[in-house]
């Protein structure tokens, strides 16, 4: 039953909790700091809407433990607009119609963010591999590929036009 | 669904790790990727005291070719096979298991030593590192051992490693030429665990199979080579109906159980058809394929 | 009745009457400019920044001070005696404060039991036995989530395993009884029927032709991405309950959670806050929810309970599970003449389906769908068996995704029995756009339609006959290839007062628009979106109305407290019927607004024509006064003798359901080694009526598409036969992921519903309902030359493999 003090950066902020050993990643992000944008779905690592970035990688933060973050950098969704404009894949989602209920969405977009960083140029069947962590019930997927196809574009033209 | 209360340790040596290990030994269980681990603690399948955390042990990622095999840490991500250019160039058969274990999400945090060491016959890695001839290097508080992999898996989720030992690495013989490998797995959905699949890895010399062995999944209690289908395979030129009679040999010899996934006839009839397609397409990269 | 006159004014447009054809087109309809946004504008949604950057606010985001959590003990088996519950170790660990069991119910008034929304009962917490594997056995209340988890461990029951009953038809036979509080010591629930017998025979006597098949429409799960929740926080000054919960029907639960407490209506506050996903799965009160609210009425503090993905899937309510006997006549030119159906509907241990009181198989007998035919008798038998209650809802509450899938298969095989092409057959085979309003052999009045100009449409989109060909070809090489259509006919927008109620609420909803004095406005309505967009359409549809900006108009739903009461957003009701409202509601307000006009323009009443956003002289139109100045108006210089303030409020009885339709095609391969299934097209044409938002329709129809692929592929709850769940989980409740999931294509025809105040008809289940029968009506046709006739669904690898096998034709 050990507890134990973390440290993490979370969004740029460095923070610092107690936390006991059993603490999974995702309670500790949602009840702990009070981000809860990221969410909760099964209980089997199945459905991928706790995806967060740790270290710039997308990951299911139900299948991790909070002690096991200790010094990473963490990402989640209420970060890709913090600085007051939407992020390409924000705007893909909302520009396409990539969420309705909203669950999934911000793993989605966190999944969707890593993906893009290894892979900036995809096909349309590497986006839905790329996604095949995630769950959603309600689009059928089509406009979620959508969205992402237009942050890529956006993404790239943004590279090519910054130098 | 909340783990029960353990202990933690996040050593940050192998050393450490390994006297954590012996001092618990018996309560302790390695955390990894914690992909197998922490769902089975969420349902409290696994209730494990204490916890020892090897993800600081940065020193176990790697992958490197060496003399005559390829070396891979135990905790190299799955992720870093599908990325690496020596397994894409070299290693085919690893490269297909890679992809198709999990999802992508879930590949960012499993490792291979974790796949492997949890000797769970739905694992991927195992047929593919029995294929491969890998050997296994375990370390405990008496060194270093390596493991021939056909020794490795001695039951339902047990290996020939004791208590205090932990997987350091694993090796891959370095195919020679005119090899070939291939990965086939039939899922029922896309980072599902196998209906069956199989592993095969082959060398041909001219038309003749000179070499094989096939590893399958998710087909028997325990992770398992398909010898009597590889002797079908070695020495013959391949044709349909040499792989058709591979096919069947290892249909014959693997024993699964009857589950969601579908009933023993045809888990045995799936495994025949995942075996020829992996023969066909090691074939056809021995001589040259992608 | 300004209403009705309304109604009338509106349908001089579409045709005469409220029963005269429609023309059908395919363009959407836009009358308004960008910056009004109304009707048939691609709006981007107005919910969606929130959602985007993490900001909805879910039942689980609710966090008040001193809030304790609830978990649930859950039987392991699925019929068992209860001899006892010892919780005093759990009591006994620090951060637990109580236990709650069915006697502590029991003692605070019977509390122990519930209504169903079928006017059955079912257990909120036992005293003497379980009826259903993971059922709720006691509740654990602790100061942390991770505490309650520990705690329910340490609750020991001792239960005397009795026989389950798993099969319905072995449940028929009345050897084990689910329900021994019942008098009747029966698991025969109820009969029903629909239709003619006496036509019906002597129809099949007369045929030429007469097909017969079985069929099981498998139990499944709706599996919404967010679980079901609650956060009760009763105030003992106050005597007040307010509760945060996971709700598609907010007023229906108060009224229930009134009735079963005993706490005044007025005293309970219901707020279904974002919700992640519904499908008809959070229509019902589970005991969780009751369990949870009792918790907080005993400890006096806010208690949260969040179910687990695998407590959902275990136990909270299902959909399908039809046994169905179907049998289809064709005349000597091979007509359909009639149809004759028997099945058993395996309800669990409750009646807890949400169908209107009359309609213990909901809609049923609209099976039919799309064909005239003489004749059609359906009877249908309830039947409990020991697993979790439900028959709710999957995307499609009403048993209509049953009746589709049934008539679709039968006519198919109908058509591959005659030897005639399967979209050749239904084209000659639908009731023709001269028929309607057409009544059907089961009594339905099916409103407006064009089933032909859908079929063929689909047919262009994918060049049929080019396929057909394609199919001959691969045949003679031996490979397997199919062709399938569903051509389905919907029925939503429950409903007239007269035939539909749940638990004796009538089934109209509402809607309440306040225009401020700055021209801005707050709209509320009694339903509740669960992802279908209400915020942007109903905006929509206002902004239509009214010429506001749609962004000018705030949407509202989900508080009992504020909303207006309504029944709530389940089976694709909404546009039907809450939609409606806000057109009505609308439209008292343009009354009124026009008298302000002509007030401030110094004319009468009928010198004013409404155009777009104004009230304008006729032949004169500088002259005008639009809604912004008459909203100001209506604050500040309203005529004399004229109530202040501009708003109204409407609760719509619709005068008929509503039948959208469609023609879905899907185009299969089949792998002889494994038996896999690959869907290469899917072309969907979907019909609802007039159209809101196109861009909301297509994500309803891809969606649905989706949920219809699920079960006719990868979804299904598997019991054992103890009657345990082997699917309770996410790894082996195969939801598919955007790989399975293919490139829907969509198309569309608009035939308007003629009764509806905007001629839409609801569309959110269509594709659910129409998709399945698509895919496995491929698959049969790709299997047809091998002698297969019919598989049940989900169509899994296995299945197809068997039956290649027995073929003798597997690689
Ligand atoms: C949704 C989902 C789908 C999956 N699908 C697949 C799939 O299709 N194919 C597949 O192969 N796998 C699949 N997996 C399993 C995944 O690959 C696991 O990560 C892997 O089996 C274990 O690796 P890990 O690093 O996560 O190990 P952990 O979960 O950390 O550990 C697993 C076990 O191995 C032990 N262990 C780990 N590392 C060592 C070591 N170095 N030395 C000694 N003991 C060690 C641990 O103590 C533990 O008992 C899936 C997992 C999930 C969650
Ligand atoms: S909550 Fe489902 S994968 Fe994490
Ligand atoms: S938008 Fe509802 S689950 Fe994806």
């Amino acid at each position: 039953m050990s507890e134990h003090e973390v440290t993490l950066t979370i969004n740029g902020e460095s923070v610092t909790r107690p936390v006991e050993a059993r603490t999974l990643l995702v309670h500790f992000i949602r009840e702990d700091l009070s981000l809860t944008g990221t969410h909760i779905g099964c209980d089997t690592t199945s459905c991928g809407a706790c995806t967060v970035l740790v270290c710039g990688k997308p990951v299911k933060s139900c299948t991790m433990f909070a002690v096991q973050a200790n010094g990473a950098e963490i990402e989640t969704i209420e970060n890709l607009a913090a600085a007051g404009t939407l992020h390409p894949l924000q705007e893909g989602f909302w520009e396409k119609h990539g969420l309705q209920c909203g669950y999934c969405t911000p793993g989605m977009i966190m999944s969707a963010k890593g993906f893009l960083a290894d892979n900036p140029d995809p096909t349309e069947d590497e986006i839905r591999h790329g996604i095949s962590g995630n769950l959603c019930r309600c689009t059928g997927y089509n406009k979620i590929v959508e969205a992402i196809q237009y942050a890529a574009e956006k993404l790239q033209a943004a590279d090519a036009g910054g130098e | 669904m909340i783990p029960a209360a353990f202990d933690y340790h996040s050593p940050q040596s192998l050393d450490e790790a390994l006297s954590l290990l012996q001092r618990h030994a018996g309560d302790a269980k390695i955390l990894a990727g914690g992909q197998s681990l922490i769902p089975a603690m969420r349902f409290r399948l696994a209730m494990p005291s204490i916890l020892i955390d090897i993800n600081q042990l940065n020193d176990l990622r790697y992958i490197e070719e060496r003399a005559d095999y390829l070396a891979i840490g135990a905790m190299t991500l799955e992720h870093s096979l599908e990325d690496s250019p020596v397994v894409r160039s070299s290693y085919p058969l690893l490269r297909d298991t890679a992809v198709v274990i999990a999802d992508p999400l879930v590949r960012n945090m499993a490792t291979v030593g974790g796949n492997i060491a949890h000797a769970d016959p739905a694992n991927d890695h195992p047929a593919t590192m029995l294929a491969y001839r890998a050997t296994v290097v375990a370390k405990g508080p008496k060194g270093e051992r390596t493991i021939a992999i056909d020794d490795f898996f001695t039951g339902l989720f047990e290996n020939a490693m004791a208590e205090d030992e932990i997987l350091t690495e694993i090796r891959i013989p370095k195919p020679s030429a005119n090899s070939g490998g291939a990965y086939t797995k039939l899922e029922r959905k896309v980072g599902d665990y196998a209906i069956s699949a199989a592993a095969v890895q082959l060398r041909l010399d001219g038309s003749k199979v000179a070499e094989a062995r096939i590893g399958l999944t998710n087909v028997s209690a325990v992770p398992m080579r398909a010898k009597a289908a590889e002797a079908e395979l070695v020495g013959k030129s391949i044709s349909d109906a040499v792989m058709e009679a591979t096919g069947k040999a290892a249909a014959g010899e693997c024993d699964p159980s009857p589950d969601l996934r579908g009933g023993v006839d045809y888990k045995r009839d799936i495994t025949r058809v995942m075996v020829k397609r992996s023969i066909q397409q090691a074939v056809a990269r021995a001589k040259g394929g992608k | 009745m300004p209403q009705l006159d309304d109604r009338k004014e509106h349908h001089s447009e579409l045709a005469e009457g409220v029963s005269a054809r429609v023309p059908t087109t395919d363009e959407v309809q836009i009358k308004t400019p960008e910056k009004i946004c109304g009707m048939g504008h691609r709006k981007k949604r107005k919910e969606d920044p929130r959602f985007i950057q993490g900001k909805g606010n879910y039942v689980d985001d609710v966090k008040l001070p001193g809030m304790l959590y609830m978990d649930i003990v859950r039987s392991p088996y699925a019929h068992a005696k209860i001899n006892s519950i010892d919780a005093s170790a759990a009591l006994e660990m620090d951060g637990v404060l109580a236990v709650i069991t069915g006697e502590d119910l029991k003692a605070a008034g019977d509390l122990h039991w519930m209504p169903t929304l079928m006017s059955d009962t079912q257990m909120v917490l036992p005293i003497d036995k379980v009826v259903y594997y993971a059922q709720e056995v006691c509740a654990v209340i602790a100061t942390s989530r991770y505490i309650a988890a520990d705690a329910i461990e340490q609750v020991f029951v001792d239960y005397e395993p009795l026989d389950a009953v798993v099969d319905p038809f072995e449940a028929m036979k009345d050897k084990v009884i689910v329900r021994d509080d019942k008098e009747e010591k029966t698991n025969h629930i109820w009969h029903w029927e629909a239709g003619d017998k006496a036509a019906t025979d002597s129809v099949f006597n007369d045929a030429a032709t007469i097909v017969k098949e079985k069929m099981y429409i498998p139990r499944i799960h709706v599996s919404s991405i967010e679980t079901c929740g609650m956060v009760a926080n009763y105030n003992k000054v106050r005597e007040h309950m307010q509760i945060y919960m996971t709700s598609q029907a907010p007023h229906a639960h108060r009224t229930v959670f009134a009735l079963v407490s005993g706490i005044p209506e007025h005293k309970i506050q219901i707020i279904s806050p974002d919700i992640g996903g519904g499908f008809g799965g959070k229509v019902p009160v589970y005991p969780g929810y009751v369990i949870c609210a009792v918790a907080s009425l005993v400890t006096g503090k806010p208690v949260k309970w969040i179910e687990d993905r695998s407590e959902n899937l275990q136990a909270d309510s299902f959909a399908r599970d039809y046994h169905i006997e179907a049998e289809m006549a064709a005349d000597k030119d091979g007509k359909i003449s009639g149809l004759r159906v028997k099945t058993l509907s395996d309800c669990g241990a409750a009646d807890a389906a949400a169908n209107p009181s009359k309609f213990p198989a909901g809609l049923y007998s609209i099976c039919t769908g799309s064909y005239d035919m003489k004749a059609a008798h359906v009877e249908v038998d309830g039947v409990y068996t020991t697993k979790p209650p439900g028959g709710v809802a999957y995307r499609c509450s009403f048993r209509v995704t049953e009746a589709v899938h049934m008539i679709e298969r039968m006519t198919d095989i109908m058509a591959h029995e005659l030897g005639e092409d399967p979209a050749d057959y239904r084209l000659r085979n639908f009731i023709r756009p001269d028929q309607f309003p057409y009544t059907s052999p089961t009594g339905w009045e099916y409103d407006s339609g064009n089933y032909e100009g859908a079929l063929n449409k689909a047919m262009d989109m994918l060049d049929y006959r080019a396929l057909r060909e394609e199919q001959k070809e691969k045949r003679a090489k031996g490979e397997l290839m199919g062709i399938g259509i569903s051509s389905f006919t919907e029925v939503v927008g429950a409903g007239p007062s007269k035939d539909y109620d749940i638990l004796g609420i009538k089934m109209f909803d509402s809607a309440e628009i306040r225009i401020h004095p700055t021209g801005k406005a707050m709209a509320r309505f009694g339903t509740k979106s669960q992802g279908q967009g209400h915020e942007t359409t109903y905006a929509q549809i206002i902004a239509e109305q009214l010429g506001l900006p749609a962004d000018d108009i705030e949407v509202e739903e989900g508080d009992t407290d504020t909303a207006p009461y309504g029944l709530g957003t389940y089976a694709s009701r909404s546009t039907p019927t809450a939609g409606a409202a806000a057109v009505m509601a609308a439209r008292k307000i343009k009354a009124k607004a026009k008298k302000i006009a002509a007030h401030l323009l110094e004319v009468g009443d009928d010198d004013l024509e409404w155009n777009v956003d104004r009230f304008q002289v006729k032949g004169s139109p500088d002259q005008a006064k639009t809604i912004q100045e008459i909203a100001f108006a209506a604050y500040t210089n309203h005529p004399q003798g004229m109530e202040a303030g501009l708003e109204a409020v409407d609760y719509y009885d619709p005068p008929n359901l509503t039948f959208p339709f469609g023609s879905y095609i899907c185009v299969v391969d089949i792998d002889k080694g494994t038996g896999e299934v690959k869907i290469r097209r899917f072309v969907a044409v979907d019909d609802c009526g007039h159209i809101i938002n196109p861009m909301i329709v297509e994500g309803q129809i891809e969606g649905g598409l989706t949920m219809g692929l699920a079960p006719a592929m990868f979804e299904e709850i598997v019991y054992d036969e103890h009657g345990q769940n082997l699917t309770g989980t996410f790894a082996d409740y195969l939801v598919p992921t955007a790989v399975e999931s293919p490139k829907w294509e969509l198309g569309k025809t608009i035939t308007p519903s003629p009764h509806h105040p905007i001629g839409a008809k609801g569309v959110g289940e269509s594709p659910t309902v129409g998709a399945p029968p698509a895919i496995a009506n491929a698959v049969v046709d790709a299997l047809w030359h091998l002698g297969v006739r019919h598989i049940d669904i989900p169509i899994t690898p296995p299945k197809v493999w068997k039956l290649l096998r027995d073929a003798g034709v597997t690689d």
